[in-house]
């Protein structure tokens, strides 16, 4: 029971940091989605040079750990004279990572969409914009959704390790709560929850979408 | 060290997933239920929140987790949740067909999930699992900010040293040697794969 008051002492300090967790976390995905389709657009491309460059920039994405591209950013780029605050490197180095994992699933996504789909709009006489806008496109994204939000969740969690570079996140809150008094266990605990009370929600709507999306195909 | 502790956490997680697989898929609502609390609850931290929790939290008496064990703990439970995950939904896509064969045949309980699920359902998940291991590699550097000595850790030293323009070359070189490191792992998994597809078309 006394944890749960000194809990409840803790939390203002906490939400602050959640705040800022999900501040960069939104913006790493509002971001991160549309470069996504951009990207999963030129590693589908016909250029060579376009393709190469765009297959580049998603496998760094995804081969690199999420904490090797936010210390490049944040302490490496600086020897170049680009220097970020904490928060711009934490949320470049995320949007980096959200759009290589997005630009995967939506490839995925726009390649599910039948054949004979681009063959009926073009067919039907519709340009390539109209076709891919609004033929390919909006089919190809449902089947992305459920992914998409995998993601999402993926980078919310991933907001934890702009700790390292001292960015103030809930993460970083609790450090600081803690190396006040040392109750390391009660306040990475709670840390733990708020994380869990956000994660688990949502991926059971992603789940429930899933199935959802399963059973009309 | 970032390989070893991918190896030593990916052990953990291989072997202790299966009881929570078969508690996944258990017919009890409550065993199911609470083995699924629990695997949410843990894929539902993030990693680096369980190693503070276990590095700094965990204190009994004067036992206190080194940096080594604490990340070798935590990525090995954190394995544990999600493998879990991945061993039940190979075990659902098993036909139910063929559960349904071998009790028709009056093979036991036993039998009948050891030599007739869990092979076919390895099948399935062979490819899930051979992902999940890249993202462990990539997940051990969380381990460099309880000050495991592994790749990433090295990286930064190297460049606390260096604080010159050669100084961005070491998180260029390590995050270079992650994507090197996952490919024999992406190559393996595929011949495996195309090798069981094999075994069974052939």
């Amino acid at each position: 029971m006394t944890w749960l008051t000194e809990w409840a002492g803790y939390l203002p300090q906490m939400m602050s940091g959640l705040g800022a967790s999900l501040l960069i976390a939104g913006i790493s995905i509002f971001f991160g989605y549309p470069l996504g389709l951009a990207l999963s657009l030129m590693v589908t491309a016909k250029n060579l040079a376009v393709r190469t460059l765009g297959l580049a920039v998603v496998e760094i994405g995804r081969g690199a750990p999420a904490l090797v591209i936010l210390y490049l950013f944040y302490y490496g780029l600086p020897k170049f004279g680009i220097a970020f605050e904490s928060i711009t490197a934490a949320c470049l180095a995320l949007t980096w990572n959200s759009a290589a994992y997005s630009s995967e699933i939506m490839r995925a996504g726009l390649q599910s969409v039948a054949r004979g789909q681009l063959e009926a709009s073009n067919a039907l006489g519709l340009s390539q914009r109209d076709t891919f806008f609004r033929v390919i496109m909006p089919q190809g994204m449902r089947s992305a959704i459920p992914g998409l939000m995998g993601v999402a969740i993926q980078m919310f969690q991933g907001t934890s390790l702009a700790y390292a570079i001292a960015v103030p996140e809930l993460m970083k809150s609790a450090y600081n709560i803690g190396s006040q008094d040392f109750n390391y266990l009660q306040i990475f605990t709670l840390a733990g929850l708020c994380y869990a009370a956000i994660s688990m929600p949502a991926t059971w709507i992603t789940v429930f979408f899933e199935k959802r999306m399963a059973r009309h195909a | 060290m970032t390989i070893m502790l991918t190896l030593s956490a990916f052990a953990i997680g291989i072997v202790g997933a299966v009881p929570l697989a078969v508690g996944l898929s258990s017919s009890n609502i409550l065993v199911r239920l609470a083995t699924r609390l629990f695997v949410d609850l843990v894929r539902g931290v993030p990693i680096i929140v369980w190693l503070f929790l276990l590095k700094f939290g965990i204190q009994i008496g004067t036992f206190k987790f080194n940096p080594v064990a604490a990340a070798v703990v935590g990525l090995g439970v954190v394995s544990i949740a999600y493998l879990a995950e991945i061993y039940r939904g190979g075990l659902q896509g098993v036909p139910r067909g063929q559960g349904e064969a071998a009790n028709a045949l009056g093979l036991t309980r036993g039998t009948t999930f050891y030599r007739v699920m869990v092979p076919q359902a390895f099948r399935i998940v062979s490819p899930s699992i051979a992902t999940y291991l890249t993202g462990l590699l990539k997940d051990s550097s969380i381990a460099s900010t309880i000050i495991v000595t592994e790749m990433v850790f090295q990286s930064q030293a190297f460049a606390r040293q260096h604080p010159s323009v050669e100084g961005i070359l070491p998180y260029i070189i390590v995050g270079i040697l992650y994507i090197v490191l996952s490919l024999p792992v992406a190559y393996l998994s595929r011949r495996l794969d195309s090798r069981m597809r094999k075994a069974v078309y052939a």
